[in-house]
């Protein structure tokens, strides 16, 4: 076989993946950038270097809220899932026996496998004005009147650190157990107490690790739609609930791909600030 | 700084399994002992009471005058080089090596200077501030000796310290790690599989199986007087006769030989490749017929098959001025301080 | 610290929990409201559910399109990781980045670019569009999955096939195929569990003919009800059973 040949042959088997990935991803891509610099006019689009959507997000209060929003809640729910799942994997990993801990695992993520339109609505029925929470509560007198729960930031960011937390210990316990077990023997064996033993060798042997997993949090969290529509109600809206709008009500398909833009843009902009913590190679 | 180590009737089951069975043992302080034995024969697990990582079952540990059977690794006087040498690949080469004097609250500067003077001892002060990724398997090896010395420990307990480097490598490393223990005078606990290494650098060798002590003591005691046919076996190879001993002395194919102090019955008689000799000197052997023989440098190494044994196939280390032919008859003799003799009790 | 360690695990598992909990449960309520206090057990929330049309032609679509859109994303993902793992291309780098590219932007930008282009060219939403999209998401993972298994041992096994005469396409049917079976496996089970979850593709990108998700979203509107609850339990069940189905079968073959 030729060089020649088996560069045909390979082509053949890349192409159909090749095609598919600029026909329905790349191409629509383009689009859509190219639809962010377009413009309404009454019903009909005019094709153009138009800046106006661009305009419009820094302007218009509500678009521009959004974005301030959607960074907030992302960044109160990395911080927030991390600090959470990063014992809960330390756990599986140093204190559950070996032969349990895959397990474990399997068990404290199971729920991550439920949809997530139906996960959402699952913290609704525990945090609805007459669900779980406030009858607990107010049956054990510590309320006499329901708490408003659902409908509000804290409602959508535990839903979300709900779902990064059990993402965030898969992929921090992975990491914790790829680490030789003899790093802390050795570092015990030198004197240093646990906490001694987690803030100078653990913790920096799994910071690529935790990197990549926030990284990844962050990615999700603020690309996602249903769970702040879901949880959070329209008191404030995020980025993904403001495109959504677009598209429904108005059918601004411009305005709603410069959102889209805006949004990647501050997606690729989180990449830059942490690229040279993460690992994406190793997730 | 140095400690004398007694183990006193350690048993230790992990579950059902008996990985420890009475083990009782003397070290001297200063002493460069050599836990030796196939892999699964407790000697790593026994380096672990040593060090703390596991409370034995059953028994206790001193080391000089205290008991240390269920104080933690942390505050032993002793450290481990672990097999994987457990470099923190996020520090420099002399952080690794001052860790332990950070963990002991020793000042920057203090521990720093420590630091590189037991790197100067292995030979890479000049390379104090590179990452462990960027040395080669003996440079590690080397580190990690560093690092476990700077706490200046009264027991150094090595775990197969030169298990992951090439046969040559390791022979260089085997003189580099005795000539250190000199120089620090700190007792050595050594676990290793490979018998050459520990006959070489030991002061006392442990030979271990299945979880017991099959034999301790030095190095040319334990190959030509060992305490048992599996120690016999261990040290290097050996010709197995099958003998019966009765009021005559031990009876076998190729000849009787002395056996006052045994009892009567089946037993084992072995002889070393190197103690056949064709001198005629000894206790004669009989004729025998070479089978093949093959050139070693320092020796010949033969295969033969005594004339009075013909299902009985022997090794011999014949000199190696003369490569026998296949078929050439020769005498064979022993000297009888050569040979040891196990009844089935013994082995 | 070992109590507060198992105290820690207990209280984690409480809130990871809880919602599933309460699905569940009063997916078993014997009233209208899926709230404290618990009456039952009744079944009849099922049978409302399951005997209702929409319901379950919303799960014979979820169903269609997942697998579907599974099947063509395994097989161009497979044919892609072979293709770049055994054949010395110019560009692979490039090639590789831009399969793996979907993966880092978010499904409503993949959706919404979709959405735009069909618009344009106007190709009518349906259950198809909805697949095509779920294609896109799940490739990078397919390609992913397999390209990351593909290594050296089997070339050298895939070398001996065609020493032994084996054409191109043999080679990779009777030899490559089945070797990365548990890695194929893998990726089909992972693009199944997804797609058959994923919403905002298969909201935008359908009309008439909808998948189960976006059926369940139309239902929120009108807010708590134990009928959701019943299909949130029967939907879980069926991604736990399908996660479940492939730790012990596929996964642990692997690693034994």
């Amino acid at each position: 076989m030729s060089a020649a040949t088996g560069r045909r042959r390979g082509w053949g088997f890349v192409a159909p993946a090749l095609i598919w990935t600029l026909a329905f991803f790349i191409v629509p891509f383009l689009v859509m950038g190219a639809m962010s610099f377009a413009t309404l006019e009454g019903r009909s689009l005019i094709w153009g270097l138009h800046l106006d959507n661009y305009v419009e997000v820094v302007t218009r209060a509500y678009l521009w809220r959004a974005i301030l929003v959607s960074l907030e809640i992302t960044l109160t729910v990395t911080v927030v899932s991390v600090i959470l799942a990063y014992p809960l994997a330390a756990i599986i990993a140093f204190r559950v026996p070996p032969q349990w801990q895959r397990l474990v695992l399997l068990l404290a993520i199971l729920p991550f496998w439920t949809s997530y339109v139906v996960r959402s609505y699952a913290w609704l029925l525990v945090l609805a004005r007459e669900g779980l929470v406030n009858q607990t509560l107010m049956n054990i007198g510590l309320i006499a009147e329901p708490i408003t729960l659902a409908n509000t930031r804290f409602a959508t960011v535990t839903g979300f650190v709900h779902f990064f937390v059990m993402l965030l210990t898969l992929t921090i316990y992975a990491n914790l157990v790829q680490l030789s077990p003899n790093y802390r023997r050795a570092a015990m064996d030198l004197g240093a107490n646990a906490f001694q033993t987690f803030r100078h060798v653990i913790l920096p042997l799994t910071l690529p690790g935790i990197a990549t997993g926030a990284f990844l949090t962050f990615v999700l969290c603020i690309g996602d739609y249903v769970t702040p529509q879901v949880l959070g109600g329209n008191n404030e809206l995020t980025m993904p609930q403001v495109i959504m709008v677009q598209l429904g009500r108005r059918a601004d398909f411009p305005l709603a791909s410069a959102l889209a833009i805006v949004m990647m843009a501050i997606v690729t902009l989180a990449y830059l600030a942490s690229a040279r913590w993460l690992r994406l190679d190793r997730v | 700084m140095t400690a004398s180590v007694r183990l006193d009737a350690l048993n230790h089951w992990f579950a059902s399994f008996h990985a420890l069975r009475d083990i009782s043992l003397e070290i001297e302080a200063g002493e460069y002992v050599t836990l030796l034995g196939p892999s699964g024969c407790g000697k790593t697990t026994l380096l672990s009471v040593l060090g703390g990582f596991i409370e034995p079952t059953q028994g206790t540990v001193r080391i000089g005058d205290a008991d240390m059977t269920y104080v933690p690794p942390a505050k032993r006087p002793t450290t481990t080089m672990f097999q994987d040498y457990a470099l923190f690949p996020h520090m420099s080469l002399r952080d690794n090596v001052a860790f332990g004097l950070r963990m002991a609250g020793i000042a920057r500067n203090e521990r720093h200077r420590k630091a590189d003077e037991k790197l100067d001892l292995v030979g890479l002060k000049a390379d104090s501030a590179k990452r462990p990724h960027e040395l080669s398997g003996g440079q590690r090896q080397r580190v990690a000796l560093a690092r476990a010395l700077a706490v200046e420990p009264e027991v150094l307990l090595l775990d197969e310290p030169l298990g992951a480097l090439d046969l040559k490598l390791r022979r260089a490393m085997q003189d580099e790690l005795k000539d250190i223990q000199r120089q620090v005078g700190t007792t050595f606990v050594h676990v290793t599989h490979d018998q050459e290494e520990a006959m070489a650098i030991s002061d006392r060798i442990v030979v271990m199986n299945t979880g017991r002590i099959e034999d301790a003591g030095p190095p040319l005691r334990i190959y030509r007087e060992p305490a048992s046919l599996f120690a016999a076996d261990f040290m290097g190879e050996m010709n197995h006769i099958p003998a019966r001993v009765s009021s005559d002395g031990a009876q076998t194919l190729l000849a009787t030989v002395p056996a006052a102090n045994l009892p009567s019955g089946e037993a084992t008689l072995c002889i070393r490749p190197e103690a056949l000799r064709q001198d005629g000197s000894g206790i004669a052997l009989g004729e025998a017929t070479v089978r093949d023989a093959t050139f070693f440098g320092t020796h010949t190494r033969a295969h033969v098959i005594p004339v009075a044994a013909p299902d009985m196939v022997l090794v011999a280390h014949l000199p190696p001025t003369r490569l026998p032919e296949t078929g050439a008859v020769i005498q064979l003799s022993v000297l009888p301080d050569d040979i040891r003799m196990f009844t089935k009790e013994t082995a | 610290m070992r109590t507060a360690a198992w105290l820690y695990l207990i209280l984690a598992f409480g809130f990871i929990y809880l919602p599933v909990g309460a699905l569940v449960l009063f997916s078993f309520q014997d009233g209208t409201l899926p709230v404290p206090p618990f009456n039952g057990p009744s079944l009849k929330w099922y049978a409302e559910v399951l005997s209702d049309g929409d319901v379950t032609d919303a799960l014979l679509h979820s169903l269609l399109v997942a697998t579907g859109s599974s099947a063509v994303a395994v097989l161009l993902g497979f044919l892609a990781a072979y293709g770049l793992a055994r054949h010395v291309l110019p560009g692979s780098a490039v090639m590789r980045v831009m399969l793996i590219a979907p993966l880092t932007v978010s499904y409503l930008i993949v959706g919404l670019g979709l959405l735009i282009v069909l618009n344009r060219i106007g190709v009518g939403l349906s259950l198809m569009t909805a697949g095509i999209g779920h294609v896109v998401i799940n490739l990078p993972l397919a390609f992913a999955i397999i390209y990351a298994s593909m290594g050296a041992q089997h070339e050298n096994a895939e070398r001996a096939a065609r020493d032994l005469g084996a054409s191109e396409a043999k080679v990779v049917i009777l030899v490559t195929a089945p070797m990365l079976a548990p890695a194929i496996a893998a990726a089909f089970f992972l693009s199944v569990t997804l797609s058959w979850d994923e919403f905002i593709i298969a909201f935008l990108l359908t009309r008439f003919d909808i998948t189960l998700p976006v059926e369940i979203w139309s239902m929120l509107r009108s807010g708590l009800s134990p009928r959701l609850n019943a299909i949130g339990s029967v939907v879980f069940l069926i991604s736990v059973t399908a996660v479940l189905l492939l730790e012990f079968t596929v996964l642990r073959r692997r690693r034994s």
